[in-house]
């Protein structure tokens, strides 16, 4: 065989191929977790202008750079004051295991941050765990009680996220363990459907009456938010600010999930990048920017993502995907478990096979055991601190004594989509192309 | 009784003394005049009080309740009584959408007809309709039970997980995986005994039941179809 004559097509490559004869074995779509593994148009494309002659930067071991957040100080009696603007993302209990909460609340705790609940409701143990908890209000409404609102110290009203703008969640039966089904009144071993619509309102106009009474029967305590899937954002910026919302969580298309369709991972939804700068605009055209609090998920990785997004002008920013990371997720342990699944560290999706190698995304009590939810706490509390040094460095090198001053003319694009999507210069000129 | 006057209080001023952050602890009754189809108005009651609306109410009217008897005089708005956990609520008129929704436990009557998704992803509250309900109703109900004494909209029951449903008059069609069941004693007993508290005439041999037939529960190619 003359390998010089031999080629790949471009419009169906192996991994093309593959997928259609797995399609065409199984007649059914793939499902996975994680988010997005598509190459999209992100924070990376963004570099800072770090000061010089035009202007000064702050010493960066001697000159204080704040980091601290307050949420819900639009309507709320009692909004919650974050030390760091970066948040744990809503993941449930049954996605994921006991462990996995436990660590991510011990950690969140320690950083004086909050952690998100997720389908299924609140456990006892994470409220134990999370000084600051956030209680997600979805429309499956599994496990939703009010005497859990009330205990939350904030709502975040579900109302789509960033893998599956438009679509439902799931969780397969083999995570439907007893304590999931009860908690969720729903029989055991069944292959979980969520609703994607909230079954008692539809639209902007219901939504405001919504959490009127959510307010109602919290006291009008409690920040409330509404979470997005990134799409029209503009409009559902909007909308939500309308309907009364005290900050808005914005998830981009490379926000994870513990299970849903590949072609609603891959193909629905716009990247954090432009949805950010969306929604900055929207919040401003309606002067509640900094007003109503804009939170950012979706592909957030590292201190320099944060300073990134904040610069852009979100108020925080929340992560999943990278927290499960610290954790322990796709990390080079227990390398035949990951075979076993058919992949491996570094690629494996498995999060909805509730097989997890790593003993985050179970509820296998033996895989479980692999996670130590205190040391499993402690690299998640060295990264977020990682994080928050990484975005405070930047801040001080672009003369800012709070992360909240980065803006916009801080940073410039090096490709012509991020200039477009970011509305920031191409590096080297003043041209912001589509304007 | 406390009368409380929507024509000079608030909402919130309502709601809180209800809930009994104000006023006396020890009230157990009240009546709400001119409530002039306001929203939410004694949602979060968590506390065995009677409360008595005298006219219509607007969204989600005691909402979330536990513990408390409410009672409407007339009609009420979307999702009345949605996830209730306990106590009774009834609607003496007509019901708008979502009537009951997700709602865990207690008593939930609608003197009169009640529109769309009623009882919507119910997960264990026992709701009872004298007149009829409209179309998707009982909608991935996953325990408690939908009794209906009039007729039922199209697409009864769709997705249904293990909620019972009883319908006395015509269906106008079952959606994906509900079927008709069999109608055996302990359906009976427990139909007559729900009849009872709701206060409705009827008798339990005038209905059938319909619920899951569980084919949709893992998802799999022949699944297809449903969709």
């Amino acid at each position: 065989m003359d390998e010089r004559k031999v080629q790949e097509s471009a419009t169906f490559p192996p991994k093309v191929i593959a997928e259609i004869q797995r399609a065409a074995s199984e007649g059914l779509y793939y499902i996975r977790g994680s988010g997005a593994k598509r190459k999209v148009p992100n924070f990376d494309d963004l570099v800072f202008l770090g000061a010089s002659v035009s202007r000064y930067p702050l010493e960066g071991y001697r000159e204080k750079c704040d980091t601290d957040v307050t949420i819900g100080t639009r309507f709320a009696k009692k909004p919650i004051h974050l030390k760091i603007p970066i948040t744990i993302a809503g993941m449930s209990f049954g996605a994921l295991g006991a462990n996995a909460k436990e660590a991510l609340g011990r950690a969140a705790t320690a950083m004086g941050t909050s952690t998100t609940t997720g389908d299924g409701g609140m456990t006892e143990e994470e409220r134990v765990s999370s000084q600051t908890l956030v209680y997600q209000y979805l429309p499956s409404r599994y496990g939703m009680e009010p005497d859990q609102l009330r205990k939350a110290d904030a709502i975040e009203v579900v109302v789509g996220q960033g893998a599956k703008p438009g679509g439902g969640g799931m969780l397969l039966g083999l995570k439907i363990t007893r304590r999931v089904a009860r908690m969720r009144s729903l029989p055991r071993g069944i292959d979980q459907r969520s609703a994607c619509r909230h079954p008692d309102w539809t639209g902007p106009d219901d939504l405001e009456i919504k959490i009127q009474e959510l307010r109602e029967i919290t006291d009008w305590e409690k920040p409330i938010y509404v979470k997005v899937g990134a799409t029209r954002t503009r409009y559902d910026t909007m909308l939500a600010v309308k309907a009364g919302a005290d900050a808005i969580v914005l998830d981009g298309m490379q926000g994870g999930t513990a299970a849903t369709q590949t072609c609603f991972i891959e193909d629905v939804g716009i990247p954090t990048l432009p949805a950010v700068r969306q929604a900055v605009e929207a919040l401003k055209e309606l002067g509640m920017h900094r007003k109503v609090q804009l939170i950012v998920s979706g592909g957030i990785r590292t201190g320099s993502d944060v300073a990134k997004a904040l610069a852009m002008g979100a108020d925080a920013v929340s992560i999943g995907m990278g927290a499960l990371m610290a954790l322990n997720c796709n990390a080079p342990i227990y390398e035949e478990d990951y075979h076993a699944l058919g992949t491996k560290p570094g690629c494996c999706h498995h999060c909805h096979t509730g097989r997890c190698p790593v003993g985050i995304t179970t509820q296998d009590p033996e895989l479980e055991r692999r996670l130590d939810p205190e040391r499993a706490a402690q690299r998640l509390q060295n990264y977020l601190t990682t994080l928050t040094l990484e975005a405070q460095t930047l801040a001080r090198a672009c003369g800012k004594s709070h992360v909240h001053n980065l803006e916009p003319e801080d940073m410039v694009a090096l490709t012509m989509e991020a200039a477009a999507m970011a509305r920031v210069p191409l590096a080297g000129t003043d041209w912001i192309p589509g304007t | 009784m406390a009368t409380l006057d929507l024509a000079e209080l608030d909402i919130r001023t309502v709601n809180r003394r209800l809930q009994g952050r104000t006023g006396d602890p020890n009230e157990s009754a009240f009546e709400v005049l001119h409530p002039m189809g306001r929203h939410t108005l004694a949602a979060g009651i968590n506390r065995p009080i009677d409360v008595t609306i005298r006219g219509h109410v607007g969204y989600y009217c005691a909402g979330m309740n536990q513990q408390a008897r409410v009672t409407v005089e007339g009609n009420a708005g979307v999702g009345v009584a949605e996830n209730i956990m306990s106590g009774e609520v009834r609607v003496q008129g007509y019901a708008s959408q979502s009537a009951g929704a997700t709602g865990h436990g207690g008593l939930v009557v609608i003197e009169g007809d009640a529109s769309a998704r009623c009882g919507i992803s119910i997960k264990g509250v026992d709701i009872v309709v004298g007149g009829s309900v409209g179309a998707m109703s009982g909608f991935m109900a996953q325990f408690g039970t939908l009794v209906v004494l009039g007729d039922a909209g199209a697409d009864l029951g769709d997705s249904i997980y293990e909620a019972r449903l009883y319908v006395r008059g015509k269906v106008e069609s079952l959606g994906a995986d509900c079927i008709e069941k069999e109608m055996r004693d302990e359906h009976r007993q427990q139909l007559a005994e729900l009849l009872e508290r709701a206060g409705m005439d009827a008798r339990p041999e005038e209905f059938r039941r319909y619920g899951s037939a569980r084919q949709l529960y893992n998802f799999k190619v022949g699944n297809i179809g449903y969709y």
